[in-house]
């Protein structure tokens, strides 16, 4: 099987160790993960912004850099539902058949990781060792837009050493939403002011979540508090094993 | 053009490259609940509506105990053929809503029970009357027969006769405007008495 | 005279002002909250929920798509049954064409059970400019046309009030417009709803003419079905001579039949109740049982320009059961008024744009109050994929400033982004360059975030928006892009 890491846009930029840890995760567990340099960016802050005549290209972009390849895995819930949910609007936009039919190609074989690790993989326990005190945030997207369930959590489970603690409300959105952070800038921010305070109400070490861009925002905001709670990629949890420690 | 068909030509238009097939698929239905007439009254009673069982030979005294009931007895308007001899009673004769004001308790009969819902329909034949008479009086008492109790609402729909008025009643009156705290009692009676007859 | 939504603000100005009422948002998270449970609790209980949504969901787009045909099927049947037809192309054209009818009885009062359709069309202060006193009859309703207040929910239009509020403009106001609220008045539920009761009922037992709404019309037996909770409608449609009814025409449904996936989904979407206490039928006039003169005025007001839109043409299956308003985590926190319209929430993000168009800023700010959670698709009987027509209409905002002469900052912006992502290079050299500017944060940053990386505090111009309640991580020296080139994917060196 030949599997690609679509590292995202803000993992690549902002975010490096994410991408680093589903490669070491992946390799763990026997895949041989590409990275295919051509990769940018699925598509979605434009798409969500109403540009769809700029995304166009983006999403050309996507279709040829992951061309051929049986898996495509990206640690982001809401990168992974653009592909499987808002390529094929952006190909009908650009009224390019061949766009149409390759993203019809790229869309299905598009997978969050959790999707990746218990669906295609079916593996729960991938040896991980982190031993904290964690709650789980599952973004909006990963949950309703893909629906994953409790498959993040099934993974967490299996992790070795961690206390797991339920966030109240956790299926709230954290008020993150894209560009909605910055137009809506006070809402977004009274948004993720509840959420920050069901964190801290969880007595956890760590918050994780499936999607740094939510996490960025959570995170932003309990260290503006020196809250001194830390956010983390579900993916680094994975990673992490007796090693690290 | 007039506004009908300018509407009808805009909505025409709109839809010009639609196609209107779509498959409706049938609603489903609920599982076998079991005692329905069971269901009914535990469902009635959820909304804070009061519920007697009886049976047919009880009916009479079941009633005239509930008007008796209340203080120094009820004035009770009735349909004009509810078919229960009910002393004092009186049966409607086209009253103003000012006149119906007056009347402090209403018997009915009822064209339908749904016991999923606990929702009883009348259909206002002569044995429930116009719609009137059991809406402005504070008391509804409304004789049900376990017979006439169905499943769930599309039972409902296929009996009911679209071409006669319907009222649907589940409980009293209600409203939970404020702060979203359900109060009963309204505009609607504020008592809802059903007795279920088997 | 209530207030008006004309001229309100686009909705982060609005929001930021809703944001600051405490009180406000006290009342509203408590509401939600309690709705919501009630409507999960309902929900729960029905088996085959998705397989009714899907039925429902299909009822109504059967009958949108072929909307002509049932159009003239419930002229005919309405006809048939004795009941008088007008259509009404806009607002005016139907508050025209009330004003008349109630002329022509000479009455200057009429009841109104709580509609959405004629408080869409300003119906109530249309009827005042021609002498017509309009008395809302719903208690929600009566608190806000009391309060000379805006509706702020679909189903509770005073959702915004609590009982010390309410029992404050019962004692200023009621004495105004009719019999005054009772002196030792207190702030109970049960007693503030029976001085309404007591209010109202002179105004129910003397109208002549009433005026409604129609949760749905069914085509094929010219029935309309009004539902509603505490008896005002049945009042309005059962006492008066003449019944009037604006009926928005997305209101129809095909057959009789329909009427069964409807009337499961909608109390238990709506109230979060198995039923509601009332819904009444009626098919034209009954001789000697209710109104003898019935009037419906069948209304488009933006209906086919919203029909006309491939992607935003579901929204017209809205039943305005109001379950997207309670689960919005927006909604919650601001509240109905920033929306500036009838329809507020999710739903009217959608509906408002797609009826009116989005060439005001009031009405382009809308698409944009969203933060795509979907929790609103999630709960909508009628399955209307909410995120998508928002996002579809955020690109008709997008598409209707195209030809502007001077771009707007953020169209140069996506276009700046667009062109670095449609070229991995180009990337790679915006992420060396974001690279550096992480380095010098770094090392002057006083801010570090749990786990020791640099952090940017509060920062000026654009960045602003984002670090004025939020630090901002430093971003790092190397992209993974450029590990990855370094490292040959992690194989060499140590792989770090």
């Amino acid at each position: 099987m030949r599997v690609a890491l679509q590292v995202t846009c803000v993992n690549d930029a902002m975010f490096p160790d994410t991408g680093k840890a589903v490669v070491r995760l992946l390799r763990r567990l026997g895949v041989d993960v590409d990275f295919p340099a051509a990769q940018t960016c699925c598509g979605q802050p434009m798409v969500n912004t109403g540009y769809l005549d700029e995304a166009v290209p983006v999403v050309r972009t996507f279709v040829r850099a992951f061309e051929g390849y049986d898996a495509i895995v990206t640690p982001s819930g809401s990168c992974a539902g653009s592909a499987r949910h808002q390529h094929s609007i952006v190909a009908e936009r650009s009224g390019d058949p061949a766009l149409v039919a390759a993203v019809a190609e790229t869309a299905p074989r598009t997978f969050e990781l959790s999707e990746f690790l218990v669906d295609v993989l079916g593996v729960t326990d991938v040896g991980a060792y982190f031993p904290h005190r964690v709650t789980y945030h599952p973004t909006c997207h990963s949950l309703r837009m893909l629906g994953v369930g409790d498959r993040p959590q099934q993974l967490l489970e299996q992790v070795r050493g961690i206390r797991l603690v339920d966030l109240p409300m956790a299926t709230e959105c954290c008020g993150f939403g894209g560009t909605f952070a910055l137009k809506n800038a006070d809402t977004s921010v009274a948004m993720g002011t509840d959420k920050a305070r069901h964190v801290l109400d969880t007595g956890a070490e760590v918050l994780v979540a499936g999607d740094n861009s939510c996490l960025m925002h959570i995170g932003g905001m309990l260290s503006r508090q020196r809250a001194g709670v830390r956010v983390m990629h579900l993916a680094e949890i994975l990673a992490s094993t007796e090693d690290d420690a | 053009m007039s506004a009908r068909d300018e509407i009808l030509g805009r909505v025409r238009a709109a839809l010009a490259d639609v196609s209107p097939a779509v498959s409706v698929p049938t609603p489903p239905r609920a599982p076998d609940r079991g005692d329905l007439v069971a269901l009914f009254v535990e469902r009635v009673e959820d909304y804070r509506a009061v519920v007697t069982r009886c049976s047919a030979e009880e009916v009479l005294a079941v009633v005239t105990g509930v008007l008796d009931g209340l203080p120094g007895g009820a004035r009770a308007v009735v349909p004009p053929d509810l078919g229960l001899d009910l002393p004092g009673a009186v049966v409607d004769a086209q009253f103003t809503a000012a006149e119906l004001d007056g009347f402090d308790a209403v018997v009915t009969r009822a064209a339908v029970g749904i016991a999923e819902t606990g929702t009883i329909v009348l259909d206002h034949q002569p044995d429930q009357g116009r719609r009137a008479i059991s809406l402005v009086p504070d008391l509804h008492v409304c004789l049900v027969d376990a017979s006439q109790v169905v499943a769930d609402v599309p039972d409902a729909i296929e009996l009911l006769d679209p071409a006669r008025p319907l009222t649907w009643i589940s409980g009293p009156s209600a409203t939970s405007d404020i702060e979203l705290d359900r109060v009963e009692g309204v505009h609607g009676p504020r008592t809802l008495h059903v007795v279920l007859i088997s | 005279m209530t207030g008006t939504f004309v001229g309100m603000p686009a909705f982060p100005t609005a929001a930021r002002e809703a944001l600051g009422d405490t009180q406000l948002r006290t009342n509203l998270a408590h509401a939600t909250r309690t709705i919501r449970d009630k409507r999960a609790m309902v929900v729960a209980e029905v088996e085959d929920w998705e397989e009714l949504r899907v039925a429902g969901a299909a009822v109504k787009e059967a009958a949108l798509r072929d909307l002509a045909t049932h159009l003239e099927t419930l002229e005919e049947s309405l006809v048939r049954a004795g009941a008088t037809v007008h259509w009404a192309g806009d607002a005016a054209e139907a508050c025209a064409i009330v004003a008349s009818i109630t002329h022509a009885h000479g009455v200057d009062e009429v009841v109104k059970v709580k509609s959405m359709a004629t408080a869409e069309i300003g119906l109530n202060e249309a009827l005042e400019a021609e002498g017509i006193a309009a008395w809302e009859t719903d208690l929600a309703e009566l608190i806000v046309q009391l309060g000379d207040d805006l509706p702020s929910h679909i189903l509770v239009p005073a959702i915004h009030r609590n009982r010390a509020e309410i029992r404050e403009i019962f004692l200023r106001r009621m004495g105004d417009v009719g019999r005054p609220a009772p002196a030792d008045l207190t702030d109970e539920p049960a007693v503030l709803a029976g001085a309404a009761r007591e209010h109202l009922r002179e105004k129910f037992l003397r109208a002549k003419v009433a005026i409604s709404g129609a949760n749905f019309a069914v085509a094929d037996t010219g029935t309309l079905v009004v539902v509603e909770s505490e008896g005002n409608g049945r009042m309005c449609l059962t006492l008066p001579e003449v019944l009037i009814s604006v009926v928005g025409i997305e209101k129809v449904v095909a057959t009789w039949s329909d009427l069964d996936p409807m009337m499961r989904l909608l109390p238990r979407s709506s109230t979060g109740e198995r039923m509601n206490p009332y819904t009444s039928t009626w098919s034209g006039v009954t001789p000697g049982d209710g109104p003898q003169e019935v009037h419906v005025v069948l209304l488009d007001n933006g209906r086919t320009r919203a029909l006309a839109d491939d992607v935003g043409r579901q929204a017209l299956r809205c039943i305005r059961c109001s379950a997207c308003l309670n689960v919005c985590p927006v909604y919650e926190r601001v509240g109905g008024h920033a929306y500036g319209s009838v329809y507020p929430g999710p739903i009217g993000a959608i509906l408002n744009p797609l009826l009116r168009g989005v060439s005001d800023e009031q009405s382009a700010s809308l698409p944009y109050a969203s933060s795509l959670c979907g929790a609103c698709f999630e709960v909508c009987p009628v399955r209307i994929d909410i995120p998508s027509v928002l996002v579809d209409q955020r690109a008709a905002v997008v598409d209707s400033h195209r030809d502007d002469r001077v771009p707007k900052a953020e169209a140069l912006a996506m276009r700046a982004t667009a062109w670095a992502f449609s070229d991995s290079r180009r990337l790679a050299w915006a992420e060396r360059a974001s690279g550096l500017a992480g380095r010098v944060l770094t090392r002057f940053s006083r801010t570090t975030l749990p786990g020791g990386r640099a952090a940017a505090g509060r920062l000026p111009g654009p960045a602003a928006g984002w670090t004025g309640a939020r630090d901002l991580p430093a971003p790092p020296e190397e992209s993974f892009r450029a590990w990855w080139d370094r490292t040959d994917g992690g194989t060499k060196g140590d792989g770090s």
